[in-house]
């Protein structure tokens, strides 16, 4: 084609051409491929010299307390802080959030009580001018949802019926489309947005104000993204022209949102296949060698693993740790039949190997029965050796967001710059189901928190009676669950607006309206044992029942029995039904979640004894896993239980946190006996061989 | 008909190829010092379940096992062969890769009526993974309580029936460490011409709480559990007798 840009040499047009589409750019030009890990290069002495230096500066962020440094006065923006470097000679890929490496920065517009506490629990001081800007003349997210909720919200927040509200700080889970900065450079995504905004309805409804005012702020973001770039040297307001600008281009776009949103989670996106176009032309012309693109891609995933936000402790233990949920999906399918599996999925795999294991950026495999039979392997071989990377399943989800959508988080879907989420926290169910039976009184504060239906007074649980009033009381919890999110989601984008991510959207963008559920397989073992076995109800003497006595054997949850599987989909499609009942904000699409991968623990904590022999405080199972030494038939089992649940109705994502000691997999770490290990080692007598089985298939025998 | 199990794995990786369903049956005459399944020794324990509900468990969740297969251990799962019939010749049926996990010491050919169904159950199974616990009959008796000859027989049968046979042996020290005996064992494995594969396992001591449960006395107590290293050297003796018998075939 007659290219436009130097950038888009060599490149096959299409549709991309002509509008901002980067899913027809990557239809039209990229390569599967099909072959093994052997063309990988190892790290350079520059990448180690750097990752030596980054584990130096994590080791004394450690002895610090967590915290190295932080800001207390700037306030964060694209454009706040000046450039900041490891080693500016040896680093191929630049930028940081401040202007020191793992110097966490001050961003106060979800909370300025946040920000404060972040600052004061780490050691530091917020300055009393910034205390005092956002809170007499500066409105945050935080304030303006207090503003607003009602009694009946507050007192499920605070009873944890309802918990991990993003209502306090950034809500995250939207992923801008970062490679349109490489792909057509800054100048094109404005003139786009300007176009957008000349094109908008002329009758100022409050919805077209908004848009208009959206559209402005976008533009501004995008300005000040090159401004930043540009203070590190780099004009990316045309296009990449080669791997490392698209890289480097694509990073400063994600790093403008990252200095912009302290979110709860900042995933990137779907980008290895879409840089492997860029790296297979550079091959071609012989630009650079394969040494070169590893080292490229190490420095660029060594700077994600930088990527760090100020948080208090409570947010840390919610989390389980300070996540960034720096999310990046790799391969899948296209929905033309071929795999999207390119030598760049496995340059961003083999990260783990040459600056070691890590749990962020958070490597995601969009596994498909379809993919290579060579990567499969390849993945099995990171997976064992690093025990670093997720799995998702893109059969499911394909069918759904097509093949250009990308995780955020750990497990919420949505098509890339063309779909966002209002990420929702979680309804604990198993709570609901202890209100359903206490007749809405909390069973840890003795607090009339849920409405006063009338309450279970039989010494044993009838499981028709319990069914009837555990529906009713989650179509109460549905509703204020809702309403209460519709409310964190109107004020997020009043006050705490990420411009930049949604600078790299389409005009119209669909909204998914996420919610999720805690305790699962807590409800559904408890309404088991319900129905199965006898319970006891044993009351305090307020008349609450506080705890439960079992008799008998009842199905579990977690060992492939429909009994009890059937109970657990049932909970999730009548709870959706009622989620979808409620009006939502910005007629985003609701959809729920069973994903709590970290937060089980404290949501237990919050909650009373339950019907299935659960004390109180003890932690509930992640996501959607069986409870804890439930499943007693083995991983198949387990995972089929958790197959069953209706993605239909939890579209948003359903998590089975698995781990697998190597050697379970097979002797000598190789996955499965003799499916694998097929080397004939009969000959071979130094012993290298292992101690696995030695096959002596297709030896020479004497016949 | 019903077979008396223990219970069901549905994600093993460790008792033949690929991914595998695993049904432990329950009942088992030896005695094995270092046995680490003794909650399965009790031939009135367990519970009765059906062939038909074990495969259709199994069917429920084929698309795992499309590698991988069936196999029955134990316990000494050739103690009910009426059930493994029915079980084997239902699971042929269905095309699915059937393995016996076995110590081979009921083979008994005075027995003709057993053998018959021996013969017929072989016909029905696609690989057996033998455990020889020793090569000699004195101290495989102070190991497993029971001679070693039927053992030795069935290898020989097994040949016969020309039924593919992974060799397992466990390695417990100054049990079953002896090099002469290590080379005796191979030069017997190497004789014979259906084995496919060896797998020599170091003793590990993560049976011995079931002892402490059940209430039986572990004799193996303080024993610890043998190095990969060594498991690796005494295969090397192992195959050195493989060796030196397939060169003697050959002279």
């Amino acid at each position: 084609m007659q290219y436009v840009y130097e950038g888009w040499r060599g490149f096959e047009s299409g549709t991309w051409v002509k509008e901002i589409n980067v899913r027809s750019f990557i239809k039209h030009n990229f390569t599967p491929y099909n072959g093994d890990d052997s063309f990988l290069a190892g790290p350079t002495k520059d990448t180690l010299d750097l990752w030596a230096q980054v584990l130096d500066l994590t080791r004394q962020e450690r002895e610090a307390g967590g915290v190295l440094d932080m800001d207390t006065k700037v306030i964060s923006t694209i454009t706040s802080h000046a450039p900041g470097y490891l080693d500016q000679n040896k680093e191929r890929i630049v930028g940081l959030q401040t202007d020191k490496p793992l110097k966490r920065a001050l961003m106060p517009f979800g909370g300025i009580r946040m920000a404060e506490k972040a600052c004061a629990d780490n050691g530091y001081c917020l300055d009393p001018e910034v205390k005092e800007v956002f809170t007499k003349y500066r409105k945050t997210h935080n304030a303006g949802v207090f503003d607003v909720y009602t009694p009946e919200m507050r007192a499920c927040r605070s009873s944890h019926i309802i918990t991990g509200l993003p209502d306090a700080y950034g809500r995250g889970r939207i992923i801008g489309d970062y490679r349109r900065v490489a792909l057509y450079g800054v100048d094109r995504l404005i003139e786009d947005k300007n176009e957008q905004k000349e094109t908008t309805r002329s009758t100022m409804y409050a919805e077209i104000i908004r848009d208009r005012e959206e559209l402005s702020e976008q533009v501004r973001a995008l300005g000040e993204l090159k401004e930043m770039a540009a203070s590190y040297g780099f004009d990316i307001s045309k296009p990449a022209v080669d791997t490392k600008e698209a890289i480097q281009w694509m990073y400063f776009g994600y790093l403008a949102a990252v200095k912009e949103q302290n979110g709860a989670a900042m995933s990137l996106g779907r980008t290895s296949t879409f840089i492997d176009i860029y790296a297979e032309r550079d091959l071609r012309e012989g630009r650079y060698t394969e040494e070169q693109l590893q080292e490229m891609v190490d420095h660029f995933i060594m700077k994600l693993r930088l990527i760090k936000f100020a948080r208090t402790p409570e947010y840390n233990a919610l989390f389980s740790g300070d996540p960034q949920w720096v999310t990046e999906s790799i391969g899948g399918m296209a929905i033309d039949g071929r795999h999207m599996v390119t030598k760049m999925s496995y340059r961003y795999l083999h990260t783990l190997v040459n600056l070691g294991p890590a749990p962020e950026p958070n490597l995601t495999v969009l596994w498909s029965t379809g993919l290579p039979e060579n990567f499969k392997r390849f993945c099995a071989k990171i997976s064992i050796e690093t025990s670093s990377v997720q799995y998702e399943n893109d059969d499911l989800m394909r069918f759904h967001h097509g093949d250009d959508y990308a995780i955020a988080c750990c497990v919420s879907s949505m098509v890339v710059g063309k779909e966002m989420q209002f990420f929702g926290a979680r309804a604990n169910l198993a709570k609901c189901l202890l209100y359903a039976i206490n007749g809405g009184i909390d069973e840890v504060t003795g607090k009339q928190v849920g409405p006063e239906y009338r309450p279970i007074t039989s010494e044993y649980l009838d499981y028709d009676e319990v069914m009837h009033k555990y529906d009713e009381m989650m179509q109460w919890l549905a509703g204020v669950y809702v309403n209460t999110l519709n409310i964190i989601h109107y004020m997020h984008d009043k006050y705490c607006y990420e411009k930049i991510q949604m600078a790299l959207h389409d005009r119209h963008v669909t909204r998914w309206f996420a919610t999720g559920i805690a305790g699962l397989s807590v409800v559904a073992d408890s309404l088991s044992a319900i129905k199965y076995a006898k319970v006891r109800c044993i009351r305090d003497e307020r008349g609450i029942v506080t705890d439960y006595e079992v008799e008998g054997d009842f199905p579990k949850y977690g060992n492939d029995d429909d009994r009890v599987d059937s109970i657990a989909y049932d909970i999730v499609h009548r709870f959706m039904g009622h989620i979808r009942k409620n009006h939502t904000y910005r007629e985003s699409i609701p959809t729920t979640s069973i994903l709590t991968i970290t937060s089980n623990v404290v949501y237990g904590k919050n909650t009373g004894a339950t019907p299935d022999g659960r004390k109180k405080g003890e932690a509930f199972a992640p996501g959607a896993n069986p409870m804890h030494r439930r499943d007693t038939h083995g991983a198949v089992s387990s995972l089929a239980s958790v197959a069953k649940l209706p993605f239909r109705d939890a579209q948003d994502g359903i998590s089975n946190t698995f781990s697998i000691i190597p050697g379970a997999l097979g002797k000598d770490d190789k996955i499965f006996v003799g499916d694998i290990d097929v080397d004939i080692c009969l000959d071979c007598s130094s012993g290298a061989c292992g101690g696995g089985p030695t096959l002596f298939e297709g030896l020479d025998t004497d016949e | 008909m019903e077979g008396r199990i223990h219970s069901t794995e549905s994600f093993g990786t460790v008792d033949g190829p690929g991914l595998r369903y695993v049904v432990f049956m329950q009942g088992c005459p030896m005695r094995c010092l270092y046995c680490h399944n003794p909650d399965t020794w009790d031939a009135s324990g367990g519970r009765l379940v059906s062939a038909d509900d074990i495969l259709s468990q199994y069917e429920k969740n084929r698309v795992f096992y499309q590698n991988g297969g069936l196999t029955v251990t134990g316990g000494e799962p050739l103690l009910q062969i009426d059930f493994l019939l029915e079980l084997f010749s239902k699971a042929k049926g269905k095309g699915i890769h059937t393995c016996i996990d076995t110590s081979g010491i009921t083979y008994n050919p005075p027995n003709e009526e057993y053998t018959k169904k021996l013969d017929e159950l072989m016909r029905l199974t696609d690989l057996v993974m033998l455990d020889i616990k020793h090569i000699d009959s004195e101290r495989h008796k102070r190991l497993t309580g029971m001679d070693n000859a039927p053992v030795l027989a069935f290898a020989r049968y097994l040949e016969g029936k020309n039924v593919p046979v992974w060799i397992r042996h466990v390695v417990v020290e100054g049990y079953s460490d002896r090099e002469d005996d290590l080379v005796a064992l191979g030069t017997f494995i190497g004789g014979l011409k259906n084995v496919k594969a060896l797998d020599v396992l170091p003793y590990h001591s993560m049976g011995e709480a079931k002892y402490a449960e059940l209430g039986i006395p572990y004799a193996l107590k303080g024993m610890k559990p043998l190095e990969n290293a060594a498991a690796i050297k005494a295969k090397q003796k192992i195959l050195n007798g493989v060796r030196l018998a397939r060169e003697q075939k050959k002279n």
